[in-house]
Parts: structure tokens; sequence; C-alpha cells
């Protein structure tokens, strides 16, 4: 098993008109570590989880999950070692019931049935949405669907956990329940969001990117503080981080919202 | 768009339905569908005239109702709202054959009149076994017994994908016209372009849903197969319900049994 866990090298891809989505990108992360992946809208972050799934394949570079390139030969193996989490449970959530979608990717690895039983019970408890396992996709709350989408790619037990937009569309509290899990995980894992504050509770790191570029690659209390590439990336820092507007120390909000 | 929501609702509370606990719904999917199967083919199989031989199988969509718990009401207005197309195949069968064909004491019924009675009874016993199936089978359970009864696996997964996103694209058809309401005020209902362009819109949602599932079900290793397991097995229960539908079925396939029961009662009391 090599150092880094998933690498990658100058990675260029271009929409199939042409327009640059990613230019150039390089980083490499390690066992165990959580990392944000922040940008303004259409800095390429989704493109990128796509290229470390092998949903998509890159123009030019690579990109390594383990000891392997992303390939069309290795994604068997790479989506083994790799679980996304995409952005809308709905996509992900295609089977008739909570249980058969989280065995869906167990089934799939060629499992026994008594393997494969143990996997579902355990990802599910995982995510404390045991008692959702007879109900059927369509009749879960939006906080109830993101739980079993992470579940259903537990169940696969990846050594690393990509997630697009996790905390989109949840109401708080659900919120709270998801930063609790993803900081229990002992997964690599990788988060795509705009949810700054919930970098900052889960992530130990923090990379950003602009215009498929990266723009600023360290930890997460550094990035996130540092307002002139903040707001040269279209960010702010993470509300937790800016002054009070009702105590008087409101400055900083007003700053950053006149760039 | 009161519409979709509409049906979106009724094929929600079917579902709901269809997922409680009850001795119908414990029995083995298969059992039902080829039981369904069996009766709606003996149900077709009578004559043109054989309204009142028809009679004794309404037993088998009452037992089943009986055995599900199913409210009358939800299945009455769905039969009700679907008469008008049996009606519609038979409408001209009055007209076409007046001939008497029976007598109900001093009432003379003409053939086409009995035609048109025997299709709105045919179209209503299969509705209403089908119906109870659904009622008290989750669809998506019915679809692997298919699939355990023969069904190329490959229509089973469309089966039970298209009935999964059919929840997901009538939300996004009804915020569609919900959208389309909100900025015509003055004509919420869109008119025929209007709506082709909605139509051609939500094609459009579904081609780019459709390659997010796919890439979604590719990145946890589908090669082809759609797994559903389901392990039931026939029981005692199972074994009872299809001893008393085919001794039903042959009984009333067989004899004419309103007939025997009229002949009976006439030898008591005449």
């Amino acid at each position: 098993m090599s150092h880094h866990i998933v690498a990658v090298e100058d990675l260029r891809y271009l929409y199939p008109d042409g327009t640059p989505a990613l230019d150039g990108v390089t980083f490499s992360i390690h066992h165990g570590e959580a990392v944000g992946l922040v940008g303004a809208n259409g800095a390429g972050k989704s493109t990128l989880l796509l290229q470390l799934a092998g949903v998509l394949l890159p123009t030019s570079g690579q990109a390594r999950v383990g000891d392997l390139p992303v390939t069309a030969k290795t994604l068997p193996h790479v989506r083994r070692a790799l679980g996304l989490v995409f952005q809308d449970p709905d996509d992900q959530l295609f089977m008739p019931t909570v249980e058969d979608d989280v065995a869906f990717g167990p089934s799939n690895l060629g499992l026994a049935p008594e393997e494969i039983e143990k996997h579902v019970v355990a990802a599910l408890e995982r995510v404390g949405a045991a008692h959702l396992r007879k109900r059927p996709p369509h009749r879960l709350s939006g906080g109830e669907k993101r739980g079993v989408a992470i579940a259903a790619v537990l169940a696969m037990s990846p050594d690393v956990l990509v997630m697009d937009e996790p905390s989109s569309n949840l109401d708080p509290a659900a919120r709270r329940l998801l930063i609790a899990q993803l900081r229990a995980f002992e997964h690599t894992r990788i988060v795509a969001t705009h949810d700054l504050d919930l970098v900052l509770d889960v992530c130990g790191r923090t990379i950003v990117l602009a215009q498929g570029k990266v723009a600023a690659d360290g930890p997460t209390a550094e990035v996130l503080t540092d307002d002139a590439l903040l707001a040269r990336c279209r960010l702010e820092r993470p509300l937790r981080l800016q002054g009070c507007p009702r105590c008087g120390e409101g400055e900083q909000v007003r700053d950053v919202r006149a760039t | 768009m009161a519409r979709i929501e509409a049906a979106r609702a009724g094929l929600g509370r079917l579902d709901a339905l269809a997922r409680r606990d009850s001795p119908a719904s414990r029995l083995d999917p298969r059992t039902k569908v080829l039981a369904t199967f069996a009766f709606v083919a003996v149900v077709a199989s009578f004559g043109r005239l054989d309204l009142l031989r028809l009679a004794p199988l309404a037993l088998y969509p009452l037992a089943l109702a009986a055995l599900g718990d199913v409210p009358a009401r939800p299945l009455l207005v769905r039969l009700a709202l679907a008469s008008p197309f049996a009606l519609g195949v038979a409408a001209f069968e009055p007209i076409l054959d007046r001939a008497p064909a029976m007598a109900l004491g001093s009432v003379v019924v003409s053939g086409g009149a009995l035609a048109l009675l025997t299709v709105l009874a045919k179209f209503l016993l299969s509705l209403s076994g089908a119906l109870l199936l659904v009622s008290t089978t989750p669809f998506d359970e019915v679809c692997v017994a298919l699939g355990r009864l023969g069904l190329p696996r490959a229509l089973v997964s469309q089966l039970l994908l298209t009935y999964r996103y059919l929840f997901v694209l009538a939300e996004e058809a009804g915020r569609l016209v919900r959208a389309h309401a909100l900025r015509s005020p003055e004509r919420p209902r869109p008119s025929a372009g209007e709506g082709a362009r909605l139509v051609g819109n939500l094609l459009v949602r579904s081609i780019g849903r459709a390659e997010r599932i796919h890439a979604a079900m590719r990145c946890r290793g589908f090669e082809g197969t759609f797994p559903v397991r389901r392990s039931t097995s026939p029981g005692a229960g199972d074994l009872a319900f299809v001893a008393a539908t085919v001794l039903l079925l042959v009984c009333a396939r067989r004899w004419d049994l309103p007939a025997l029961a009229g002949r009976a009662l006439f030898g008591v009391f005449g």
C-alpha cells in the first residue's frame, strides 16, 4: 500500500465542448485524513470527485487511489476502495427498499448472503438508520435519505469516503448529526462542500479550487482565515469565524461582503 | 398540477396500504401473482352472455379484500374511475343486438344489454383482482415475484426502476407545472405548446438523472445484474389460499353454479 491513499497528478479534464474543467490539479492525501474541497460554483469540485471515482476519466494526468491509477481497467478495484456519496440522494437510492439499496454494493462484490446481511446491519447502525431498513426510499425524509445514502457506500467498506455536498438540503439538526457522524468515521474523507462551517468541524485540511486549479492547500484553520484568498476564490470565512453582528464585532462580515 | 399531486398521493396511499401487515400481505407474493393471473384468465374465458356465471367469481376479490383488510372505498373509487373504459368498449352492443336473451321475472334483457353488462362485470372483476394484488403486495415484491417466476431480469429491473422513479418524476413534474403557474397567474394551465416544452424539459432532466443514477450504480459495482434479495417461501397459508382459489376457479369454470344453486333452491321450495 502506498503512503498516499489518494494522489492526483497534473490532472486535466476538458468538457466535451472543450472547456477546461480541471486544469493541472495536483495534491495527495494520506490515510485517515479528512480533507475539505471548497470553491465557487463551477470551480471543478464535483468534476474532481467524479474523476476520483472513475465516472469521468482524465484528458491528461492521472488520479491514483491506493496503489492503482484510476483507469478503465482498474475501476472495479478503485470503486471497492473509494466510495462516492452523490449530492442528490435520490440519484443514489435506486433500489426498492433501504435494505436492498444498502445491500446493492456488497451483492455486487459477490459476498455470501450472511456476509451481505452483516454489512447491511453494520452500515445502517453506523448512521443510526437501522429502523428504516424495510422502508422504500420515497418514504424517507431528506436527512434520512442522506444517512441511508452514506450507509449504502459504507456497506462496501471503502478505505476512502468521498462526498459531494453532504449537508445540502438538511435541516440544522440533521446537519449536526451528519457532522458528528463524519467526525467519527476513521476513513480517509474528502468532502466537497460550500458549507465552510462543516469543513471547520470535520476537516483538518482544506483544498481550495478556483477555475479548475488548486488555489490553496493547507491546514483548514489557516486557509479559511486567509481573507484575501477567500475573496479571490468567491468564498468567505465560515460563519463561526466571522464577527458577531449583535455585539458590535461585525466588521468581518461587512469586509467580506464588500469584496 | 393538482392532478399530478393527487396521482402521486394516490400512488403513495396504495403503496402504504400494501406495506401493512395482514394475512393477505403475509402470503408469498408469487402465490398472489399466480392466483391473480389464473383469476383474470378464468374471468376472461367466459362467453359473451355469461353474466350470471361470473357471479361466484366475485368471491375471490371479496375474500382477498377481507384477508388484506383493504378498505372498500378507495377500491370502489378506482373501479368507478376505470369503468368508463369498459363501457366504451361495449357501448354499441345494446344497439347492435336487440334480440331478447334473458328474462328476469317480467324484465326481458336483450342480448346486447347482457353483453354490455358481461363486459362490465369481467372488467370490474379483473381490475379488482389486479388492484387487490397491488393493495396487499408492495409493487417491488410483485416485480421480484415476477422475476422468480421467470420474467427476464432486465424487465424486472426496468419495472423496479420505473416504480422507484415514478415518485421522483411526479414531484419534478409537479414543481415544473407549479413554477409555470406562479409566473402565469392569468392562465395557470399550460397551453399545448407550453405543455410540450414542459414535457421536453422533464425529459431532459430525466436523461440527466438517468446518467447520474447509472454513475451511482457503477460506483457501487453494478455490472448488469440488479440484485434484489428475497427469500420468502410459501407456507401453510399459501397452500390454503391456493387450494381455495383453485377450487373456486375450477368449480366456477366447470359448472354453472348460479343455475345449480337456483335449481337446488327450487328443489327445496318447489
